[in-house]
């Protein structure tokens, strides 16, 4: 429990939540004033969110950390709707913070004035977002992945045009669907155990007889499927790169986070609904998300591959990073789940940054050209006229050499090359997987770690061949046809502060690492969070063997 | 009661499910209102179907007091999974409102109601 400011924890849903609502009263010709409040709402989510991740990192007695629980209503738990924060969801926040303000920054140039009520959309959005990292109780998730969803139903169509209207109508009739799936999950969970509290459905989950325990199963089965669209589990995830390459750039930026609030809610809940069980890495849940992580980055390396345009490889980048992360959670070890956060965050900042970034490559292309050029590239044609050009130095212009050092940044951060910080996630991840137990045992490794091993490492140079073939088309092979694309300044500052982010994240890793396994220790050891939830009832916990 | 709530469920979420997968807008459409129909009662039946028992309200709570007899939860209708249909028909219907606009302008700018934009080659 925190003392000090207590209401601070619902600040991150308030903030864009007021300021959104308050935004809908101004005329979209007021655009400074808009551009303004949302910029500054913004700017004070991530100061919320940096004090709250201090809050629970080194709060509490005993600086060890705190789990600060905020109940709406003041009604006791397990009745009242709360709010819980720990580290995994202070860290998420500071995250989400961290992408909305370039993100938005970005979109000031031109997208908001691609449309109607940008700024709202963009800040409901975020409060969907901060909500559903926020909260500890199963149909309130399911309220703010509605606000969420619905936010970013109108950021897809944001500026119109047939390409996005399409791709609009998949996502929306997808995620309907899965909305749809939820519930029912919810209402089977809600059915056995009676309660939709997160950490008092954990304390129930244990002592739920036989008879029932078929019914919750299935529930929670039902319940994962919603999640894992979210997250893009192959075969779930076609809609994602189609989504995702035909939305506008601001919002791909910002949609990089959104496939991690599925994995998020995937790693909470599964972790807390095992209770920390010895025997869960041989659950057939866990199974499932093991096998589907891994197909996921076969299907990623395959799209990455195989994608024509910029906007699509971005897409299945996501699609790999998904994948990574759910291979990961199916692993189900307190050192790969650290690892695995650092990945979030890291893969997570470099594709935003690559979303906005290709918008301002393509700017100058002709669209058609350049798709032509890889397939004729494919097929083995060659540009006849351009073996006779004489060979002269070409001056590289300012723009170019910028956008060229991001693209490349980009590419050694989804490659995971060193020196930057995807390598380090790479790393400690592979690391925790192969070195021996704590207990200095040499057990056995798997067949499925190789397997990961193997896809993990052939997706980063896929990625990087992909990356290399059109990061030579768009700087120093381009179409003739191609103008220099004109970039704003504060076009490309969101984007190089986004890259400067995973820069302070290599060099910082020793700490950063330490806050994801304290992090992680959390997650696979989730009694102090139930017993934080809990407290104020008076409800004895019954003694759980804590296991690591 | 509980046969003819099943098979209800059962035949609105069977219907809505078969639309769903149809390739008209409308069709899709009207699939994911029966499919919510149908996800709206099960919701409702998880709260287990009884008759005759009053909701959990402070008069009911009062008249079960003076009768004498102790206070039972289980004589009460469960309020939560009330609450929850009621949420849920709410987002629903917004997030249909919200299909509609797309599914018409879809079919404004493609000039087809076919889901994908272009009618499939014959």
């Amino acid at each position: 429990m925190i003392s000090s400011p207590e209401h601070l924890v619902i600040a991150p849903v308030l903030i864009p939540f007021i300021a959104g609502v308050l935004l809908l009263f101004f005329d979209d010709r007021s655009r400074k004033l808009k551009a303004s409040v949302s910029v500054l709402s913004t700017v004070a989510l991530l100061v919320v969110s940096i004090v709250l991740l201090r809050i629970t990192h080194t709060g509490g007695n005993t600086n060890e950390g705190s789990i600060a629980v905020y109940l709406l209503g003041n009604w006791p738990p397990p009745f009242a709707i709360n709010l819980v924060l720990d580290r995994l969801s202070a860290m998420m926040l500071v995250l989400t913070a961290t992408l909305a303000l370039p993100t938005l920054i970005f979109s000031l140039a031109r997208w908001q004035k691609a449309g109607i009520h940008f700024h709202t959309l963009f800040l409901l959005l975020l409060m969907g977002l901060n909500g559903a990292f926020l909260t500890g109780d199963l149909f309130n998730l399911f309220v703010f992945f509605e606000v969420m969803l619905a936010a970013s139903y109108g950021l897809v169509l944001h500026g119109s045009g047939l390409l996005r209207v399409k791709a609009g109508l998949h996502y929306i009739a997808i995620n309907l669907v899965a909305s749809l799936l939820f519930l029912i999950g919810v209402a089977l969970i809600y059915g056995v155990t009676g309660t939709l509290n997160m950490a008092d459905l954990a304390l129930r989950i244990q002592q739920i007889d036989e008879a029932n325990r078929t019914m919750l199963e299935s529930g929670a089965a039902v319940l994962s499927v919603a999640f894992l669209i979210k997250a893009g589990m192959w075969p779930l995830s076609f809609w994602l790169p189609a989504t995702y390459a035909a939305a506008p750039a601001p919002s791909a930026a910002i949609f990089a986070i959104m496939s991690k609030v599925g994995i998020y809610v995937l790693l909470r809940l599964s972790l807390l609904f095992s209770g920390g069980a010895s025997d869960f890495a041989e659950n057939l849940w866990v199974q499932i998300l093991l096998y589907g992580g891994l197909a996921t980055i076969s299907f990623g390396t395959v799209g990455v591959l195989a994608s024509q345009t910029l906007g699509r490889f971005a897409g299945f980048s996501v699609l790999i990073s998904s994948g990574t992360l759910l291979a990961s959670t199916g692993l189900s070890q307190t050192g790969v789940t650290a690892g695995a956060l650092f990945y979030l965050v890291s893969s997570t900042l470099a594709i935003s940054a690559l979303f906005m970034l290709i918008e301002l490559i393509e700017r100058g292309q002709n669209m058609a050209a350049s798709v032509l050029a890889v397939t004729m590239e494919a097929f083995g044609y060659h540009d006849e006229e351009m073996e006779n050009e004489e060979i002269v130095g070409v001056a590289i212009p300012r723009t170019i050499a910028v956008l060229g050092t991001s693209f490349a940044a980009c590419a050694i951060l989804l490659a995971g090359l060193p020196p930057l910080s995807g390598f380090v996630a790479k790393f400690v991840i592979l690391n925790a997987l192969f070195s021996p137990d704590e207990s200095g045992q040499v057990h056995s490794i798997p067949a499925t770690s190789w397997w990961f091993l193997v896809l993990l490492v052939f997706s980063g140079l896929a990625t990087l061949i992909a990356m290399s073939r059109s990061g030579i088309r768009a700087f120093w092979a381009p179409p003739v046809d191609t103008a220099l694309p004109r970039v704003l300044l504060i076009e490309i500052v969101p984007v190089a502060a986004l890259l400067c982010m995973t820069l302070i994240l290599t060099l910082q890793a020793g700490p950063v690492m330490r806050f994801m396994e304290a992090t992680a220790t959390g997650l696979h050891t989730p009694q102090p969070y139930m017993e934080g939830v809990m407290k104020t009832s008076g409800m004895v916990l019954p003694p759980v063997e804590t296991t690591e | 009661m509980e046969l003819i709530l099943s098979l209800g469920i059962g035949i609105l979420a069977g219907s809505g499910v078969w639309l769903l997968l149809r390739p008209r807008t409308y069709q899709v459409i009207i699939g994911l209102g029966l499919l919510s129909y149908a996800v709206n009662l099960f919701i409702f039946s998880v709260g287990r179907l009884v008759t005759d028992s009053p909701p959990v309200t402070q008069t009911a709570v009062q008249t079960t007091a003076q009768a004498g007899t102790q206070i039972d939860p289980a004589a009460f209708a469960d309020p939560v999974p009330q609450a929850l249909v009621l949420t849920a028909i709410v987002i629903g219907f917004a997030t249909t409102a919200l299909f509609l606009v797309i599914l018409l302008a879809s079919r404004g700018l493609t000039g087809t109601d076919h889901v994908d934009g272009k009618e499939p080659d014959r």
